[in-house]
């Protein structure tokens, strides 16, 4: 289903009882050339770029419930790229650089809003760390600007001046921004429909063909479907997955929440990340402040939160901006996530032969959608690892050539 | 929120508390023959179970002793809590 004037119009007149799906449900086949196991954006992004890219025709994506209703429909929709290593910095940006593209390129409004991220320094010390964020970010080639305190409170005038966390300087990177998360997931799996690609929803995963170090296939809920080669882009439950495959990886799952208020008449045009407070936020369209903080405090699959994390997000929140304490919150939920003790992901080629991971970025999936699917695609259509993403191989965790992002993943893990 | 029985204060609420991931893990040795592999299994890979784990924890807010937990991920039920050192308890199926 495409949307134009026409068929506004056509089914404004039949009274809006005849739109079509926007994608085809499709049923599961015998054999793929390309099984993607979960259809969040990675997934998605990831069958859409093989069949758009390089040509692969014959793709399923298997998704145990929804499709992008897991972290995809979880997360606070932030997009940036304020990384501090030149390996996270060149993939992170080339996503932003697709998400600036995607609406065009999917035809489809996944309503990028670019009204810039300023990260707050509160102290001396906040600010040499700053400071040397801004020239990590200016040497990595990423346009980004130092604000003085005055200019940080005409982009946020509700700031308490007088508080407990004074603000001594901002980093704003200005291509930075929000996006409607599920138009990310909806219009890459219409795209992706049309180029043929099968989505199969209440399909779960609940094993593997094959042995001997090689997999050959899935077995589903649904029955055994026989795949060239299988991508796994399960966030979270990557370890419960690769455990089917015999497959260990150095990954801990934990639960991180977001919190929406009532919606407001806009107060907030940009998003700001206080490191000290551990709180982020930014206003959607509809008014709502959506509020992320840091992750609860052990490992966990209850998609649920702890109410101790609530409470220390708030109140973070309210020493920044007082007036917001009289806001209630709508909702408040939990996205389970694969944290990597480097806070970089985990992407590419695994010693499962035909397996390949889109694994372990945490806290920070929603942003890199675009990239991980673009190079994760380049990877498994041209067996060739992408550039992008070498340096995010499994077995820098053998090597020891870590990417310690732990500063630069913006919330503490 | 989880209320943890600490061994030695008694029921304290889970903001005292740190918890320090998987327990029961052996470092390998001796150092010289221990593979790359092997080392890094050591530091970085661990049990992330949907059920069932065995952690460490760390009274920071109390008494600063460490002892294990045998916690369910999901519900987050506490079964049992024991010292540092002592193996870990069989929890049977369907508990």
């Amino acid at each position: 289903m495409h949307y134009s004037a026409i068929t506004l119009a056509r089914n404004a007149l039949t009274g809006h009882r005849n739109w079509g799906p926007m994608w085809k449900d499709a049923q599961p086949k015998p054999a793929y050339d390309v099984v993607i196991v979960g259809g969040g954006g990675h997934g998605l992004a990831t069958a859409y770029y093989l069949a758009k890219n390089h040509g692969v025709k014959n793709i399923a994506v298997l998704e145990k419930a929804w499709i992008g209703g897991g972290n995809t429909g979880r997360n606070t929709t932030i997009v940036r790229s304020n990384y501090f290593l030149p390996e996270s910095s060149a993939f992170y940006e080339f996503s932003v650089k697709l998400y600036e593209k995607l609406s065009s390129e999917l035809n489809y409004n996944i309503m990028f809003s670019q009204r810039g991220m300023i990260t707050l320094a509160h102290s001396r010390h906040d600010e040499e760390t700053l400071r040397r964020s801004y020239n990590a970010m200016s040497l990595n080639g990423v346009d980004c600007e130092w604000l003085h305190p005055e200019q940080v409170f005409e982009r946020m005038p509700l700031y308490n001046r007088g508080g407990r966390y004074p603000i001594r300087a901002g980093l704003n990177q200005p291509r930075a921004g929000s996006v409607r998360h599920d138009a990310v997931a909806w219009g890459y799996a219409r795209a992706a429909s049309d180029l043929g690609v099968d989505i199969i929803q209440n399909c779960e995963v609940t094993g593997f063909l094959g042995g001997d170090g090689k997999v050959t296939g899935v077995k589903t809920n649904r029955g055994e479907i026989s795949a060239g080669k299988v991508c796994l882009s399960v966030a979270g439950h990557t370890s419960q997955i690769a455990d089917k495959a015999g497959l260990k990886l150095p990954i801990s799952s934990y639960a991180l929440q977001a919190f929406v208020s009532e919606p407001v008449k806009p107060v907030f045009d940009t998003v700001v990340l206080s490191p000290a407070t551990g709180v982020y936020l930014s206003q959607t369209d509809k008014g709502e402040l959506v509020i992320g903080g840091a992750l609860d405090l052990y490992p966990s699959y209850a998609q649920r939160g702890n109410f101790h994390t609530v409470e220390g997000v708030v109140a973070g929140m309210l020493e920044m901006f007082p007036a917001f304490s009289r806001l209630r919150l709508m909702r408040q939920w939990a996205g389970i996530v694969d944290v990597v003790r480097d806070s970089s992901p985990i992407l590419g080629p695994c010693p499962v032969e035909n397996l390949y991971l889109n694994c372990g970025f945490g806290t920070g999936g929603f942003k890199a959608i675009p990239a991980g699917g673009w190079t994760m695609a380049h990877t498994l259509a041209t067996g060739e690892v992408h550039p992008l993403i070498k340096p995010f191989a499994l077995d820098r965790f053998t090597t020891g050539a870590l990417i310690d992002e732990a500063a630069a993943a913006g919330i503490a893990h | 929120m989880l209320l943890i029985k600490c061994p030695f204060c008694g029921p304290r609420d889970e903001t005292e508390f740190r918890c320090g991931g998987q327990s029961h893990i052996t470092r390998p040795g001796p150092h010289d023959v221990v593979a790359d592999a092997e080392w890094g299994a050591y530091l970085y890979t661990r049990e992330n179970p949907k059920g069932w784990h065995f952690e460490r924890w760390l009274h920071a807010g109390g008494c600063r002793q460490w002892f294990n937990m045998a916690r369910h991920t999901v519900t987050h039920e506490i079964r049992q809590i024991y010292a540092i050192g002592e193996p870990a308890p069989t929890i049977g199926e369907g508990s």
